[in-house]
């Protein structure tokens, strides 16, 4: 496998880095990609291939996994966001983003505004604005600040901070 | 709390034709036809069932001491009793009084093929009949097997039983062909109609269902499950008449349409019989905390769209949990399309109380899930997606001790996707759950050992269904394949009566299946055994089996034709994607009159005209069928 996960904690993750929350996400998604392409290789084929170059496409079968095209892309999760000072709530589908860099992305579209640069140290710079969350505990926490499936599975709601509210978070209150 | 079948049925099977033949099989037929009749007693045979009643006539049995009309009088009056139809076909072979009489007194008919014999055939046996369940399309035919118009229309039934049963009360229809036209026919013949059940059917839409809901004057349940229904924008719940209704049960969560939520807020204010309640995806959070509130005698409740509209943020909130809390009666919950977490602890109120819970439409991380199931000490049957991981899988182990029946389906399911639940999960159930009864789990890496755990810890498994999303693949920590699993649950759940496998499988996994799977009915293989022996060992063993469905498995001519013996005693086979000649069932179908040979092809394959992509083949009283499509060879 890609990672080892002990006591269900990706120990990589949570590795302290400097740079954007998602540049090291990106690097490992790749990594486990491949690596996820070659087991599924190993599982289908007798011989190992190692010379193709191009990932192997699997022809989906016709009805397997024997699931009813009924409970096929049925299940949706959302979470709520709001922004300080935007009349309307928005609801987003945490799944459909792999990484903070495309969260952070869709949010901006979607409230029209710019996000600044973040650090682990200090948070988001430069925009006045901080993306926060409500994890399951209740407890407000700084978006980005926890790898990011942790994220997405205890995401409980988003707000966008007018960076005056901001202060009483920083990194240091994980 | 006996587990409600309308609510979550999905492929249920009938538990309750164990051990007995089916209904209106050939032996019981034979006896409408007296000549070919082996089984009755006497000899005489030109008295038909419409004749005179006088059974003295047939001359080897020894004259009554009482008048013949006296006696199924009495008869009558016992028989009346009988509601298992075991136990009604088992007293229907007595003798020609007895099945006549039977034949008199039978209000319930289950036909589980509906091709396996005309409408007539039933209205000219049974007079009274106010009950029927119909099961049409073999059960494959939901993962796309089968091109679409492939048959199994209500049509001719209804129009049928629409001249003979007035009277009519219950349909439950399975995988049917079911049009607005036939809706409207049966809402305009059956003035005390009742019960409409629809599960995985299609051909109709909400046009139709607005016809029942007008004309059914006493309708109790209109359950719409898992079936297609066109949105003909018709506001067919504003169409229930405006008194005082019966409506016991309504359901239409699977109905995407929107919803006229003040007439349905009408409806549920004057139906005060209402018990269950499953809304669909357009009844909002709001809208059903309204409901909630208006309605607290509620049992099972499915709710709506679990999540907020963009809203103006300055709205106030209701307050969810109180109205959960109202509803102190409701012990079966489902729905929650469109979830937002965060709403979630609005359940809290009831959770203590459930039976059954479905979060098979909730994508729930493990964080999310377990505050909530940690509450749920009563429940019984519990569906979910495997979004819960094997963590939240322990946390079911722990608390749900009374479960009987488990679900996990999965939020991705194809071949390669992540795979969040295995054996860990799987081994954590067969601890804590050891009440266990029926389970159908997807997942992507097993072990033989976790399986041999469920087999030892869970004796009560009476289905065990399976499924290793990819194929062929073996056990992930010995590399052996999954044959020694599945023998320990046929060896050791001595209950067993439905069993699907997956996984790497050879011969030897069918030879279990064979020697131990006595009281299996239904086996459902894919991409599985070597060679013909493993289908053979099945044929040749297990002597209890009615419904064989196989896909992609490397079984030839002479593995069918070592099942010759048994496919009368059979409701079906399903043969898709395997190694069978059109020679081959050629033969079969002309050694087995009373069984129909169908080989459906895909729509224009010339060559290859000998390769049968798919064969499926059942009994019938009635010969082929007269509505095949082209693409369906009846040999």
């Amino acid at each position: 496998m890609a990672y080892e996960k002990v006591n269900e904690l990706n120990l990589k993750d949570t590795e302290l880095c400097l740079g954007l929350p998602g540049r090291t996400e990106e690097i490992k998604q790749e990594q486990e990609v491949s690596c996820v392409r070659s087991n599924n290789k190993r599982q289908f084929e007798e011989t190992l291939d190692d010379e193709e170059s191009t990932p192997p496409t699997k022809t989906q079968i016709v009805g397997w996994p024997p699931v009813r095209s009924y409970r096929k892309n049925n299940s949706v999760s959302y979470v709520k966001v709001s922004m300080d000072g935007a009349p309307y709530l928005r609801k987003i589908d945490l799944k459909t983003y792999k990484n903070y860099p495309e969260l952070l992305k869709a949010l901006e579209n979607m409230f029209k505004f710019t996000v600044g640069e973040y650090s682990e140290r200090e948070g988001y710079k430069g925009s006045g604005f901080v993306p926060t969350y409500e994890d399951k505990d209740g407890d407000w926490m700084l978006v980005g600040d926890v790898p990011w499936d942790m994220f997405s599975s205890s995401c409980k709601r988003l707000r966008i901070m007018k960076g005056s509210d901001a202060p009483a978070l920083d990194s240091s209150s994980l | 709390m006996t587990r409600d079948r309308s609510e979550m049925s999905e492929d249920d099977d009938d538990q309750q034709s164990q051990s007995q033949s089916p209904p209106l099989d050939l032996r019981s037929a034979a006896i409408a036809e007296p000549c070919s009749s082996s089984s009755s007693s006497f000899s005489v045979v030109d008295s038909t069932p419409n004749k005179s009643r006088n059974c003295i006539s047939s001359g080897t049995l020894t004259s009554q001491p009482f008048p013949d009309h006296v006696l199924e009088n009495v008869l009558e009056n016992v028989l009346q009793f009988l509601d298992s139809r075991c136990d009604r076909n088992a007293a229907s072979l007595v003798c020609k009084s007895w099945w006549r009489v039977e034949a008199s007194t039978r209000s319930e008919v289950f036909i589980g093929n509906c091709y396996a014999l005309s409408p007539s055939r039933l209205t000219q046996r049974f007079k009274r009949v106010s009950s029927l369940v119909l099961k049409g399309k073999p059960r494959f035919a939901d993962f796309n097997l089968m091109p679409p118009d492939w048959g199994a229309n209500f049509a001719p039934w209804v129009s049928t039983m629409a001249k003979a049963y007035p009277w009519l009360e219950k349909v439950d229809l399975k995988r049917m062909f079911v049009t607005d036209d036939d809706l409207a026919l049966l809402a305009e013949s059956f003035p005390g109609f009742k019960e409409l059940i629809l599960v995985c059917c299609e051909g109709f839409g909400t046009s139709g269902i607005a016809i029942v809901a007008n004309k059914c004057r006493k309708l109790k349940v209109l359950d719409l499950i898992e079936s297609e229904v066109t949105d003909d924008e018709v506001d067919w719940i504003s169409c229930f008449p405006e008194d005082v209704t019966c409506l016991e049960s309504l359901a239409f969560d699977c109905v995407e349409a929107p919803i006229n939520f003040k007439a349905l807020e009408g409806l549920v204010a004057r139906s005060p019989c209402l018990k269950k309640l499953r809304l669909n995806r357009f009844v909002s959070l709001v809208e059903l905390h309204r409901l909630l509130l208006g309605a607290p005698q509620l049992t099972s409740l499915g709710t709506g769209s679990f999540s907020h509209d963009e809203e103006p943020q300055s709205e106030q909130e209701p307050d969810y949990a109180a109205a959960f809390r109202a509803c102190k009666s409701v012990v079966c919950l489902s729905g929650f399309r469109e979830l937002m977490p965060e709403y979630l602890p609005a359940i809290y109120p009831v959770c203590a109380n459930l039976t059954s819970l479905n979060f098979s439409y909730a994508n729930i991380s493990p964080d999310m899930f377990k505050p909530i199931i940690h509450n749920c000490h009563k429940l019984q049957v519990f569906w979910a997606l495997d979004s819960i991981c094997d963590e939240g899988l322990q946390a079911v182990a722990e608390t749900c001790k009374e479960l009987r029946e488990l679900r996990i389906f999965p939020f991705d399911p194809r071949e390669d996707s992540e795979g969040p639940v295995s054996e860990v999960g799987l081994q954590a159930i067969s601890e804590g759950c050891r009440k266990l009864e029926s389970i159908l789990y997807f997942c992507q890496r097993m072990t033989n050992a976790a399986v041999i755990a469920m087999s030892e810890n869970c004796p009560e498994l009476t289905v065990f269904r399976l499924c290793i999303m990819g194929r062929h693949r073996p056990d992930h920590v010995t590399g052996k394949p999954m044959d020694e699993g599945f023998g320990a649950i046929v060896k050791n759940c001595k209950k067993l009566t439905r069993l699907a496998v997956s996984g790497l499988l050879t011969d030897q996994a069918f030879r279990y299946m064979g020697e131990y799977g006595k009281l299996v009915r239904t086996l459902s293989v894919a991409f599985a055994g070597d060679s013909d022996m493993a289908l053979r060992h099945v044929l040749e063993g297990c002597p209890r089996l009615q419904k064989l469905e196989i896909r992609d498995s490397p079984f030839g001519d002479a593995a069918l034709r070592s099942g010759m013996h048994r496919y009368y005693n059979m409701r079906f086979v399903w043969m898709s994607a395997c190694s069978l000649t059109r020679g081959c069932c050629k033969d079969i179908a002309r050694a087995m009159p009373n069984l129909v040979v169908e080989v459906i092809g895909s729509d224009d394959d010339d060559d290859n005209r000998d390769y049968v992509e798919t064969l499926y083949m059942y009994r019938s009283l009635d010969g082929p069928r007269k509505d095949a499509p082209k693409f369906v060879a009846i040999l």
